[in-house]
């Protein structure tokens, strides 16, 4: 077990080098952020020279590069060249708002899909599993701005047109302080990304329970009279959850990455906005600190729900 | 004369066989073929890409490409009308046109990205099972570390990274803005891992299995249980991630337009339809984004029905009661 986790911790290592190494060396080839002095006024080559330096552009990559993971070893990511502040700063700020929407989002999308997932399966080839099904279906074919779009379209821009109370698109400045506002503009993007999430997780939920049923020992538990609803709760979707519950916990670090287009869509001051905001401008030390944690996350997470499924499932042996 | 009807579980027709007659096994492609024609909506995904191909490619031959780029400021966000049934953009440009030719650029950019991600996932794949040890290793942490980066992050970075300067390019007389070329990269770029994964997991649990130690004790070298057994049996599963990578593939290149990073303006796709249609979403021009948004989403369902089918076609062991 604890060789197992040792070298699993240091297969992580290495993918975080390869993470950080490939994200530096893009970054730094695609945007020039001494751009923006350029063609400014009374700035000499000799004033562009001393600002690159104090940057640290001025030193050969793989130099910049491990100078900056050593200071990110040390909690410092640097400061972001446009606004001048610490990333991880920038990044406290916007943490926790993406986690109220993702949280919420997938707590909300977990409860349906368990749901919808359980019935189209339990009630297989009924006129509401063919309900459930097709939506899912044509769900997961959705890309997510056009159910943002019709949403907004229908309950921010209809309802308002009627004189109905409607609900903000987020357009709006609104202090996410205030509590109110903030359910209010949360309606639509986690509605959006329930809608989205739920027909992916219903699906595949219905698959693995319908796997589950038809095993040998769903057959005994029948065959020794259990009622229906013991077999399903007692003995069934004990095991048809584990497939479930792995991926939930695989998604659960990319929760930290926000949603990009919804952030984008709604003007969700997030992480997926923060991330798109400055990887526009070229700004790298931003754009590495995000996929530093977001990378950090996904990699230990993923150890994490490997360890855990032995104790969730004893027949698994880790090797 | 005595008739004997042969029912098999995988969903095989039954069969008529009359004494002394020579039975002729069927191919595994006239089986796989068999199954996929039994799953109806598989049938109906396959029907609506043909009728959509038919759509565009007609489209594009009765309408030339300067009516999808023209503008008239005159007749700007027109709902749909007799004249312009799906309304005109922003610039007065008409969006039935520019639904036939970003279709065409949408199409060719979700096919042309899978080659690409299927070449590179196969590959590597491929290699990482064949030569083993620490390529494999190499391979597969490479592999994870892509993995590791939400999607829309690498494609971020990745089109930054490659749009620097972007030449035009000329294919068949018409002239594509060299943004076509880099979201082709881009997606084909960020989009291989999880077929490599499949791939060399395929190719190792095959390795495993009985026929291959046969083959290993009649003398076959490694190279040619490689290319004769290994390959031939991975082909379905690259086939069926394939035709789901498209699906992916065009879901993403409407992102990615949306964004402002893909195909830039004149050149329509769908997804720099929507991006366009966002600024006029709250002056009510529902047209603008209901249209490219219903084209995608017919695309991606027919794709995503006709690879199900795939699925279940190519794997004789899911049995599957329609």
């Amino acid at each position: 077990m604890w060789t197992y986790i040792s070298r699993r911790l240091l297969q992580a290592l290495v993918i975080l080098v390869i993470i950080t190494g490939v994200c530096f060396l893009l970054t730094h080839f695609s945007a020039d952020p001494m751009s923006q002095y350029a063609n400014k006024q009374g700035m000499t080559a000799a004033d562009r020279a001393i600002i690159a330096h104090s940057l640290g552009l001025d030193q050969p990559l793989p130099v910049q590069y491990v100078k900056w993971l050593w200071l990110a070893l040390h909690g410092n990511l640097g400061n972001s060249f446009f606004s001048r502040q610490p990333v991880l700063t920038m990044i406290a700020q916007r943490l926790p708002l993406t986690l109220e929407l993702m949280v919420t989002a997938e707590v909300f999308i977990i409860i349906i899909s368990l749901i919808l997932g359980t019935v189209s399966a339990v009630k297989q080839y009924s006129a509401i599993d063919n309900i459930i099904t097709s939506f899912s279906f044509i769900g997961y074919s959705m890309p997510i701005f056009f159910i943002a779009f019709g949403l907004m379209q229908i309950f921010a821009v209809q309802f308002k047109a009627w004189g109905l109370p409607y609900l903000p698109t987020g357009a709006d400045i609104w202090n996410p302080k205030d509590l109110g506002a903030l359910i209010r503009h949360m309606v639509l993007p986690v509605t959006c990304l329930v809608i989205i999430q739920v027909a992916g997780y219903s699906r595949f939920l219905r698959s693995s329970i319908l796997e589950v049923l038809g095993l040998d020992y769903v057959r005994t538990a029948r065959a020794k009279g259990l009622s229906e609803r013991t077999m399903l709760f007692k003995h069934a979707l004990r095991n048809a959850l584990l497939p479930f519950i792995t991926i939930i916990g695989l998604d659960i670090p990319f929760l930290l990455g926000g949603a990009l287009v919804t952030e984008s869509i709604f003007a969700w001051p997030g992480m997926g906005r923060l991330f798109w905001e400055y990887a526009q401008r070229g700004d790298f030390p931003v754009v590495n600190g995000v996929l530093l944690l977001t990378g950090t996350a996904v990699v230990f997470f993923t150890i994490v729900v490997d360890v855990l499924y032995t104790f969730v499932d004893p027949r698994i042996r880790l090797s | 004369m005595t008739n004997t009807t042969l029912e098999t579980s995988s969903g095989i027709p039954s069969l008529k066989i009359e004494a002394g007659d020579v039975i002729q096994p069927l191919t595994p492609t006239q089986l796989i073929w068999r199954r996929f024609r039994k799953h109806r909506m598989a049938l109906v995904g396959a029907v609506g890409i043909i009728v959509l191909l038919v759509f565009i490619i007609v489209g594009s031959i009765v309408i030339p490409e300067s009516a999808a780029n023209n503008t008239d400021l005159l007749h700007r966000l027109q709902a749909p009308t007799a004249l312009h049934i799906f309304g005109t953009d922003s610039i007065g440009r008409d969006n039935f046109n520019r639904i036939i030719y970003g279709g065409q650029i949408s199409l060719i950019i979700g096919a042309l990205a899978v080659l690409l991600e299927v070449t590179i996932g196969t590959v590597i794949g491929g290699v990482a099972a064949f030569i083993g040890g620490w390529v494999d290793a190499v391979l597969m942490r490479f592999t994870e570390a892509m993995l590791s980066i939400p999607s829309l992050f690498l494609l971020i970075v990745l089109s930054k990274f490659l749009g620097h300067n972007i030449p035009t390019i000329n294919i068949l007389g018409r002239t594509f803005s060299g943004t076509v070329g880099i979201v082709i990269l881009v997606i084909g770029l960020t989009a291989w891992m999880y077929l490599a994964r499949i791939v060399r997991s395929n190719m190792l649990s095959l390795r495993e299995l009985d026929y291959i130690s046969a083959a290993k004790s009649l003398g076959a070298s490694k190279t040619r249980i490689f290319f004769t057994h290994l390959v031939p049996n991975t082909l379905g599963i690259i086939v069926v991630s394939a035709t789901l990578g498209l699906a992916n593939a065009i879901l993403t290149e409407a992102y990615v337009s949306f964004l402002g990073l893909g195909v830039q303006p004149p050149t329509a796709t769908w997804g720099n339809m929507m991006e366009q249609a966002q600024s006029f979403m709250s002056q009510g021009a529902w047209w603008m984004w209901v249209f490219p948004s219903l084209f995608i989403i017919l695309v991606i369902l027919s794709v995503n029905l006709m690879g199900d089918g795939l699925r279940d076609a190519f794997d004789p062991h899911s049995v599957r009661h329609m």
